[in-house]
């Protein structure tokens, strides 16, 4: 039987992180029969088990007393030993920061075919190819793994998680067979960023530009990504001009993003930072030279000057979502 | 301290992207390759702990003969040594990071500094990779960091907010911008590095686990419905997000 497994990450207490739920759906879309089975290192009964709701019924939860503080090493070596266990052919985690340092340790671990920051699935679980942007999204290859065993690393937010039922899951424990050596690097602490909404979470974007002018006008794009419920973000050049926190920088430099919807204000869509965002489901861009780089990716435009078309755009929005 | 920076060489940022006739790669004719921007931060972070720690720090690339280019940018900036494992195989990231580590087993550095990914295939994998091949700690995307004795302690950008980690040397890393501002050569060094020995290391050619079907440009499938500033249009434009896009 083929088995594919699945690492999931709870997000709080009741649920799992989105991009969680995403790489459910992906199992789902090429299992074509074979077992799935939710893989997770630390979480709640209650957010684990809401993996039924993306199809999974079946979660496993590696218990050891190394796996308490979160530690890459520790939890792939895990990983890898339930995949052994089961003799998976398939592991999936998200592309984001915790996939990046557990997936290509799973391939040496595994001797599989590591598959990094893919957009598209395709084939089942015999044969599965993958589609990943490369040179910062100004081409893509088609991949498959040929040894036999693949591990997928989904970049975030591009598949689109469906909900498929509300049957809880089971779970299930595992218990790792761990020493100290496996648990070198640990998680001291995290810190959240204050009352922002990180632009690699977001579902909406409104980045600002150069077109800005200076960080005093910044409260309009505040102010629609407001309106809007989104992050703000921003391009390097109003970074390195120190009007906005490095953490916004969008693009090759900065943070890879695929919001919903990407509202580019006075940015002129320089290739860097087109590498960032072009994987965005929408990409509306707002500015006054009608040859901007920009509009070659947007799907809209407004060809204008952001200082009058921000208010307006901002108050026909407020009309239409708030009443 | 004894460090071991890795290094690749990528088309420039701006380079239009063509896909060759093999259907597999891109047509280099014209395409101006660079070192890696995020390498540049790891060369830099292996020479500023050369100052305060002393060692040698010895750059390493798994490239082609064209790749000692940036071998050569790393001897202008500093680097002691610089080593290439020359192969015109295409090797994936697995086979790559088998060189890297066996070469890396033949120095026993106590630090191993990447970048963060290469901007070529942006896998952001080949520094837990050769950590796990080594058994040794990692972090990725460090944008600061302490060494005391051999204890580390690093921060690190994640989503939505910073981790901050721990572990010990010998240890792998993997440079973010921030981490510190790369020194631009001087013309005097740049002149010295054209003539400093490169040594040719023998490549080791396994399997690769992965396969390349086919290279395409992305299909671009917007929209493309551009309009003016009048309130009309701005109407218009929300009207189509709402309902044909379907994305508020
Ligand atoms: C190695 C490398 C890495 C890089 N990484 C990144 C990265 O990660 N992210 C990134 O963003 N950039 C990156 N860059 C920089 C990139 O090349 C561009 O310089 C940068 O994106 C430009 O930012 P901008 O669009 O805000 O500014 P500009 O290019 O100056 O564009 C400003 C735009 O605003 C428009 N405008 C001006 N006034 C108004 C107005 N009143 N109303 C409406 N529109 C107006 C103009 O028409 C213009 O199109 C990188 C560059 C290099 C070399
Ligand atoms: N061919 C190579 N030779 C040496 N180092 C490399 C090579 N390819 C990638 N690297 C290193 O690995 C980092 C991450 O690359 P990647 O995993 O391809 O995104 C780069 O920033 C380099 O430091």
């Amino acid at each position: 039987m083929k088995h594919i497994i699945v690492f999931i990450e709870a997000k709080d207490s009741q649920s799992l992180k989105r991009t969680s739920h995403e790489a459910l759906t992906a199992a789902h879309s090429i299992a074509d029969g074979a077992t799935i089975s939710a893989f997770a290192v630390s979480g709640s009964e209650e957010a684990l088990k809401s993996a039924g709701n993306y199809g999974v019924q079946s979660v496993v939860l590696a218990q050891h007393e190394l796996l308490g503080s979160y530690s890459s090493t520790a939890t792939s070596e895990a990983l890898a030993q339930y995949a052994r266990s089961v003799d998976a052919d398939i592991v999936i985690v998200s592309g984001n920061s915790t996939g990046k340092e557990i997936a290509p340790r799973l391939s040496v671990k595994l001797k599989a075919g590591l598959l990094p920051d893919c957009i598209a699935l395709s084939g089942d679980t015999t044969s599965v190819s993958a589609i990943r942007p490369v040179y910062a999204g100004k081409a893509q290859i088609t991949v498959q793994s040929t040894s036999g065993k693949a591990i997928i690393a989904l970049r975030p937010n591009v598949f689109t998680a469906k909900l498929t039922g509300s049957d809880a899951a089971t779970i299930s424990a595992f218990s790792p067979n761990l020493e100290a050596s496996h648990a070198r690097v640990q998680v001291l602490s995290t810190m959240k960023n204050e009352g922002t909404l990180d632009v690699a979470e977001a579902d909406i974007i409104v980045s600002g530009g150069r077109g800005m002018k200076g960080p005093e006008h910044f409260p309009l794009v505040e102010q629609l990504a407001s309106t809007l419920g989104a992050a703000v973000g921003a391009s390097r050049a109003v970074v390195d001009a120190g009007w906005r926190p490095h953490g916004e920088q969008v693009g090759q430099t900065g943070k890879t993003v695929s919001p919903t919807l990407y509202v580019a204000c006075g940015i002129s869509g320089a290739v860097q930072h087109l590498a960032g965002m072009s994987s965005s489901k929408c990409i509306l861009a707002i500015n006054k030279d009608k040859d901007a780089p920009i509009f070659k990716v947007a799907d809209y435009g407004i060809v204008g000057d952001v200082f009058e078309v921000l208010p307006k755009l901002d108050a026909t929005l407020k009309a239409m979502l708030h009443g | 301290m004894n460090i071991l920076v890795c290094i690749s060489q990528v088309p420039d940022t701006t380079t239009k992207i063509q896909v060759s006739g093999d259907g597999q790669t891109i047509d280099k004719t014209g395409v101006k390759f660079i070192l890696n921007p995020y390498d540049e931060f790891a060369i830099e972070e292996g020479l500023k702990l050369r100052e305060q720690f002393g060692g040698t720090v010895t750059a390493l690339t798994v490239g082609t003969e064209t790749s000692k280019e940036i071998l050569r940018t790393a001897l202008a900036m500093g680097v002691d040594k610089a080593c290439i494992t020359k192969t015109d195989a295409q090797l994936d990231s697995y086979n790559v990071a088998e060189n890297i580590a066996g070469f890396a087993k033949s120095i026993s550095p106590d630090l191993i500094i990447f970048g963060r990914q290469s901007i070529d295939f942006d896998s952001s994998s080949m520094a837990p990779m050769v950590a796990e091949m080594l058994n040794m700690p990692s972090i990725s995307v460090v944008s600061s960091w302490k060494i005391e004795g051999t204890g580390i302690q690093a921060e690190r950008d994640i989503e939505g907010g910073k981790e901050i980690l721990s572990t010990s040397l010998p240890c792998v890393i993997s440079a973010q911008k921030g981490l510190n501002d790369p020194r631009y050569p001087k013309l005097p060094d740049i002149m010295k590095a054209k003539s400093k020995p490169i040594e040719e290391i023998a490549p080791c050619h396994g399997n690769n686990l992965v396969a390349l079907s086919s290279m395409a440009l992305p299909s671009s499938k917007r929209v493309g419905m551009i309009v003016g500033d009048s309130d009309a249009d701005i109407t218009s434009i929300v009207t189509a997000l709402h309902e044909q896009a379907k994305v508020i």
